[in-house]
């Protein structure tokens, strides 16, 4: 188990979120879409100019830029 | 009759429009909320006796102050206080959707469920307990398939039921960890004895909304009673400080995790079942393997825009044709019904023309917005902005502007009309302003006829690498200008990319057609008022105030003397006097006059009074260019499809040069859009600020371009003599 930054996860690598390091709008959307602390994911892909990332949560697909993965920590095996 | 008030919330794609359509049919309104762009949709359904009248409330994740739509639900709910929330929850996607609902019971809302797509949810394995669900939440449930209108009628039953026993329902309880737990109930007591905006919400979601640090609450309550607002940010503060030290977290986050908390312990409890399916690989995903591969999907997209580009504009050709056709037979009948004067000529260029201009673009504005909402209700435009967002990004636009983009004329040949309304599609408020104000860079299908004509006239023998270059110095221009619009009119931070790619899903036909009529009625009702009452400013700007009576006395005994002599092609000579009397009527007018006081500003760019006013013209419909430089040049009337006699006159009159040519190819793609255009920004960013920021703003990004051209053309001796 390690702690890293969602932007160095690989194609379809799990993780689990640590936490999210960003208020404002942008911490609260992430969270306002299942992004919270404790919950499991798994990075589905990324753009063909491999921004923004696609991650598969809580049963649906959310993408958000490279930028916005920055913010978050996440646990990984 | 018992009259309800209904309102339908919930997520984005969770079928709610689907649900009002199949409710309300063809009986609904489409407005805009006022203040935003955001629509608002009412209508009607009839029910053993009830008779709900239903507002479809934009789809929204949450209900903080996070965007426009989230701002406009909430007020909705709070000052129309509607008698009952159905609230449409995708069963497939249970646990995001159940978040909003926890927000609706937390505010105290008179709620019933509408568990949509549960054939989805069993098709991907999993079983939903709706007794259960119903009694935890202490709410009714009922299934529902939005597509079919299976469920709907037992749903309406439900609501009648529920809205008949009144409201009075106590907000649900979350426990939001101890820190705040502690001091959620103090400040109840406080908003409690105070009085605090209580008759508008519940003492305990106001204090949460404290905690919550929402900007718009906040700023009510420093209004409301600035004292106790400031003790009880005072209160937050110290639970903030106290969460930041123990548990490096702000009281935002410890309560989002403990909504989604709650919401697990739910679905532990047996609400929801799941086989293990857990490696299952969905439909939707096995599509997108294909559709945003990194080869695969590029080439895809760039197919299916160019199908939707065909569509909207090859299939449109014909109905345009038929009201074009429609418009010139009216003008002949008036023609040649009428003597000639003024009032025909207010007829047939100012009104015919006017509202013939309105309607021309009804049939491309439907084809466009049945286009788009096909790629919207499949989901395949969210994966068009998920693909492009990094390239639009970068220029401080959003992967969604490709579509309005496109539309206007990314490809050759389309119309910023359309493209403007396009972005609607845009959600976010600062990159789609940047679109609204870009896409009239685009060549549009009117600007290409002023083109030809000039490139035919001097590139004669460069035609398609003409063309080329004029289209990428469009797309060009237009990212670079969002770009320097985003950092300085429109700068600020991006707004949050964070979105879902939906499911793959087809579309029902009857969400397509009233999609698409709503929106095109929309423009007819509310830009077409307008831009009829501008086609007449304009008619009258070129008509008036006409020559004085001794310049048409010498123009008619020029004519006479034509007709007594004996000259060999008296038609001949009378058309040439009277293309001349045509020229100075136009020099004459207040359009011309206009022109010609610009002409000590535009001579750096090397354009001429006779430019000047057929750039005026070009207000009215880019493609006027053609036919008023005819005019200014005594050349009679022009149509823009035959401007070959037009082109040799300019490659031989004097004060024309390739340069001049190049310098006004440029300033006419860049310069202000056309009325309709203006009048379309005015409604889609919801000010005519805007709508006049973009033609000053465009006028002078062309002019400016123009004149370096023309300048450093000048200075280095290129395209001054010559064809090129």
């Amino acid at each position: 188990m390690g702690r890293i930054n969602m932007r160095e996860m690989k194609d379809n690598q799990s993780g689990v979120i640590a936490g999210v390091r960003v208020g404002g709008d942008l911490g609260r959307r992430i969270r306002d879409m299942g992004l919270v602390t404790g919950t499991p994911f798994q990075v589905q892909g990324r753009a063909p100019l491999y921004d923004p990332v696609a991650l598969r949560v809580r049963g649906f697909v959310l993408t958000l830029r490279n930028r916005e993965a920055d913010c978050i920590e996440v646990e990984v095996e | 009759m018992m009259d309800i008030r209904l309102a339908l919330a919930g997520n984005p794609n969770s079928g709610k429009t689907t649900l009002f359509n199949s409710l309300t049919g063809a009986r609904q309104h489409v407005g805009n909320y006022p203040g935003v762009t955001v629509e608002r949709k009412d209508g009607v359904h009839t029910l053993n006796g009830y008779r709900f009248a239903i507002t479809d409330l934009p789809g929204t994740y949450s209900l903080t102050a996070y965007s426009d739509e989230e701002v406009v639900a909430r007020d909705f709910l709070v000052d129309e206080r509607p008698e009952l929330v159905v609230n449409i929850v995708d069963a497939s996607n249970l646990e995001r959707n159940l978040y909003l609902t926890l927000q609706f019971l937390e505010m105290g809302l008179p709620v019933c469920i509408a568990l949509n797509m549960m054939d989805v949810a069993e098709s991907r394995g999993i079983r939903i307990d709706t007794e259960k669900l119903s009694q935890r939440l202490g709410v009714p449930v009922t299934p529902v398939i939005a597509r079919t209108g299976k469920g709907k009628a037992e749903l309406m039953a439900a609501a009648g039921a529920m809205a008949g026993k009144g409201q009075g329902r106590s907000p649900l309880y979350i426990s939001y960890g101890e820190d705040i737990d502690r001091a959620l109930p103090a400040m109840t007591k406080r908003i409690e004895e105070k009085s605090f905006m209580t008759e508008n919400y519940p003492a305990r979601w106001i204090a949460i909304k404290y905690m919550e640090k929402d900007q718009q609450i906040l700023s009510k309550g420093r209004m409301a009673d600035p004292e106790l607002s400031a003790e009880l940010e005072r209160q937050v503060q110290a639970v903030a400080d106290h969460l930041k030290t123990t548990l490096d977290s702000d009281p935002e986050a410890v309560m989002a995790d403990h909504r989604y908390g709650a919401i697990q312990g739910l679905i532990r409890e047996g609400i929801l079942t799941r086989e293990d399916r857990e490696n299952r690989i969905y439909f939707s995903d096995r599509i997108d393997r294909v559709v945003t591969h990194r080869l695969l999907g590029p080439m895809i997209m760039l197919v299916i825009l160019w199908g939707v580009y065909q569509f909207t504009f090859t299939y449109s050709e014909v109905p345009v044709g038929w009201l074009e056709g429609l418009f010139a037979g009216l003008a002949d009948f008036v023609d040649a019904r009428m003597a000639d004067g003024l009032l025909k000529s207010l007829l047939i260029s100012g009104i015919i023309g006017g509202v013939g201009g309105v309607l021309g673009f009804v049939p491309l504005i439907l084809f466009m917005f049945f286009a788009i909402a096909v790629l919207e209700d499949t989901g395949y435009l969210a994966r068009v902005a998920f693909m492009l967002d990094r390239v639009f990004s970068f220029f401080g636009l959003h992967g969604s502007s490709v579509m309005p983009f496109i539309i206007s004329g990314g490809i050759a040949g389309g119309c910023a009309v359309p493209g403007v309304m396009a972005a609607r599609t845009l959600k976010s408020p600062k990159e789609r302003l940047a679109t609204l104000l870009t896409v009239p860079f685009m060549n549009c299908g009117a600007k290409l006829p002023v083109m030809a004509l000039l490139i035919g006239a001097f590139f004669a023998h460069h035609r398609s690498q003409m063309m080329l270059l004029i289209t990428l110095i469009a797309w060009v221009g237009a990212l670079f200008a969002a770009k320097l619009l985003r950092s300085t009119v429109i700068r600020g931070e991006s707004s949050p990319f964070v979105m879902e790619l939906p499911p793959y899903r087809l579309p029902t036909l009857k969400g397509l057609l009233i999609h698409t009529w709503e929106r095109a009625w929309q423009y007819i009702k509310k830009a077409g008022t307008v831009i009829l009452a501008i086609s007449i400013v304009l008619w009258a700007m070129m008509t008036f105030p006409g020559l004085p009576g001794e310049e048409i006395e010498r123009f008619e005994e020029q004519k006479a003397a034509v007709m007594a002599g004996s000259v060999e092609d008296a038609a001949a000579a009378i058309g040439a006097i009277e293309a001349r009397q045509a020229q100075a009527a136009l020099k004459h007018s207040i359009a011309g006059k206009i022109g010609t006081s610009l002409e000590s500003i535009t001579r750096w760019a090397g354009f001429d009074w006779r430019i000047n006013i057929a750039l005026v013209g070009g207000f009215a419909a880019k493609e006027v260019v053609v036919s008023t430089l005819g005019t200014a040049y005594s050349m009679g009337e022009i149509g823009p499809e035959e401007s070959g006699s037009l082109s040799e006159t300019l490659k031989a009159a004097p004060g024309w040069s390739p340069l001049v040519a190049f310098s006004l190819i440029l300033f006419t793609m860049f310069y202000a859009p056309c009325f309709v255009t203006t009048v379309c920004i005015s409604r889609e960013a919801g000010s005519w600020k805007w709508g006049l920021f973009a033609v000053v703003f465009n006028t002078t990004i062309a002019l400016l371009l123009a004149i370096a051209v023309f300048q450093i053309g000048s200075a280095l001796g290129i395209g001054i003599r010559g064809n090129g």
